[in-house]
């Protein structure tokens, strides 16, 4: 590119590649430009190879910059042919160009935090008001059986329950072996194998069956709930349940609950059981200590509430999980990100909740001794 | 009809079905430069399988598709990805990705291919947004916040990002009021004849087919039949007269030609 000529009558020459790719080299030669040029200005585009869009807008936008206003252009050279276009549009944007940001005020900053804490409210009432119509529809169902949704609770129930049995009977298994190892290392010391039986009946049935099903479970099938309503939010699905007359909580969340409701525990029991089974397992191989004997001494270890006291908090549990999972779907809007970073919040939050409800268990059932 | 006439796109022999459900028997296709291709057919007669297997987004079961005299699919990666980057797509819900704002949906293409300064992109941007009839403020606004008419122009905003010659669009007009729906026609027109543009679009919007297409292809049994609208206004096949006599056609069709 080449300026010619001075005292008001320039030529700017435009020479080698004007497309797309030649861009910032483009830019670059525009940047060298002098200021304030005045008079007329004719711009050659003779030289010009594949003159693109984008270089020819930057090109406008540099002689709008340079011109204060005073300097006339012509395009001479066969200019190309969308440039009355892009000549319409220069004109238009200058004439849209009033409105600029302001920079934040301390005003703005005061306000911007009086809406967080009223959005704030407004979510914590709405948590609570989802919890409310969770369980009127479950009462108003009481009376209706058709409002059970049979197959739709069977179906969630297979998904949750049954499916997850393979995956939750492994771990359970994998986590009380490991709990036995390493509980027998310490206990050997004080020859103190046998309560290595203690240790592993106690754990399993107590705390790790349950939690470790709940965890599980918050991973599998929070996340499916989260991502199934969140989509189904997206495609407007829910709205046109809500225009048919028919309750989503009804239909897609009462379902996931009461289907969790009935699956954690049955979960829990198999995990109990394939714990205590792990445990049985490696007593034998490492403890040698005879299956009969492992039972006759996990017998006598148990409490009545030993095994109730764990099994009790799944339903709780369950509960969780699938009100915060649904929750976070129905909460799905807009955009595919919003998905994925609810989806992600209801796995979290069921777990973290999980486990902050486990805590108040334990502190409950050693004040009232069960 | 010269056969020397430059063909930017030429569809021969294509085949497409699925399972046992056959949806292109032997389909031809002809796309001359700088011309406006609309194509046309019923519900499920392969429209958008059509557009699909000629963008490379399908490969068909049969047949070639050659773009500039090239045979696509045959073509190596390298080769395959400037191929793509010289048309732009539309897609019938516009899909714009969701958690980008518009403008940077238009910047994506663009920063992906080119290494540009971010002030240089926001200007591309803007400039892109004004090409299709919207302001600066919209460029800021994400996909969810447009109604159905901005959506389709922030799409072809984004399909004319990389200054494409051959646009592909997939039913730019549906779900758009009557005015909107003009106005989306006009700005086609505009844009084809200002950029020199070659476009494809599959449409069900007959007055956006009277009043754009210079061409028209209506897919029938697998094949397509091709020509000028006159020329398929006296075609004896039975679904393409009663697509073009029906009654709505002759509503379109007398806004125009009456």
């Amino acid at each position: 590119m080449a300026l010619e000529g001075e005292s008001g009558h320039y030529r700017l020459a435009l020479t080698g590649d004007w497309s797309l790719t030649a861009m910032p080299s483009v830019e670059t030669s525009l940047s060298r430009l002098p200021e304030n040029l005045r008079g007329t200005l004719v711009c050659d585009w003779q030289g010009a190879k594949t003159p693109g869009i984008a270089p020819a807008w930057a090109l406008l936008k540099r002689l709008a910059e340079i011109d204060p206003g005073s300097l006339r252009i012509r395009h001479e050279g066969n200019p190309p042919p969308f440039l009355d276009l892009l000549l319409k549009l220069d004109a238009q944007r200058h004439a849209a160009h009033e409105t600029l940001d302001a920079p934040p005020t301390l005003q703005d900053e005061v306000g911007k935090l009086g809406r967080w804490a009223v959005s704030q409210a407004a979510h914590a009432r709405s948590v609570i008001d989802f919890f409310g119509r969770i369980v009127s529809v479950i009462g108003q169902a009481l009376r209706r059986p058709r409002a059970w949704r049979i197959s739709s609770l069977t179906r969630h129930v297979y998904e949750t329950g049954i499916t997850a049995i393979p995956i939750v009977s492994l771990i359970a298994f994998l986590i009380s072996v490991i709990v036995a190892y390493l509980g027998a290392q310490q206990l050997n010391r004080f020859g103190a194998d046998i309560f290595v039986v203690d240790l592993v009946t106690i754990s399993v049935l107590r705390e790790m069956g349950v939690l470790l099903t709940a965890i599980i479970v918050a991973g599998r099938s929070g996340s499916a709930f989260a991502a199934e309503i969140g989509v189904m939010q997206l495609n407007e699905e829910t709205d046109a349940l809500r225009a048919m007359g028919i309750n989503p909580v009804e239909v897609l969340v009462v379902p996931r609950v009461l289907a969790l409701v009935i699956a954690l525990p049955l979960l829990t029991v198999i995990a109990d059981a394939m714990g205590l089974a792990g445990g049985g397992l490696l007593s034998l191989v490492n403890l040698h200590i005879p299956l009969p004997q492992f039972i006759t001494r996990m017998r006598e270890s148990l409490a009545p509430t030993t095994f109730w006291s764990g099994l009790i908090k799944a339903p709780v549990f369950a509960i969780i999980i699938a009100m915060v999972g649904t929750y976070r779907g129905m909460q799905v809007r807009d955009s595919a990100r919003e998905l994925g970073r609810l989806t992600t919040v209801a796995v979290v939050q069921s777990i973290f909740f999980v486990i902050l409800a486990d805590a108040v268990f334990a502190v409950l059932f050693v004040q009232i001794d069960f | 009809m010269a056969a020397n006439e430059p063909k930017v796109i030429r569809v021969t022999g294509l085949k497409n079905r699925f399972g046992s459900q056959v949806v292109h028997d032997g389909l031809d296709m002809e796309v001359r430069e700088n011309e406006i291709f609309g194509i046309v057919g019923g519900s499920g007669a392969g429209k958008s399988v059509l557009l699909h297997s000629i963008v490379g987004l399908r490969t068909p079961d049969g047949g070639t598709i050659e773009m500039y005299g090239r045979d696509v699919q045959g073509m190596a990666a390298s080769a395959r990805s400037t191929l793509v980057q010289s048309y732009g797509v539309t897609f019938q819900n516009g899909a714009l990705i969701s958690s980008l704002t518009v403008a940077q949906n238009i910047q994506l293409p663009l920063r992906e291919h080119y290494s540009l300064a971010e002030k240089t992109l926001e200007e591309l941007a803007e400039m892109k947004l004004l090409m299709v009839g919207l302001t600066r403020e919209t460029g800021g606004k994400y996909p969810s916040q447009l109604s159905g008419g901005m959506v389709k122009r922030a799409a072809l905003a984004r399909a004319l990002a990389l200054e494409p010659k051959l646009l592909f669009l997939d039913e730019p007009t549906a779900g758009l009021d009557p005015i909107s729906a003009t106005a989306f026609d006009e700005l086609l027109l505009y844009l084809h004849a200002q950029l020199g543009l070659t476009v494809v679009m599959i449409t069900h919007d007959l007055d956006t087919l009277f009043q754009t297409c210079s061409r028209v292809g209506v897919i029938v049994d697998g094949h397509m039949i091709s020509g000028t609208l006159p020329a398929l206004l006296q075609d004896r096949h039975p679904w393409v007269q009663e697509y073009f006599h029906g009654a709505r056609a002759r509503a379109a069709g007398a806004q125009v030609h009456g």
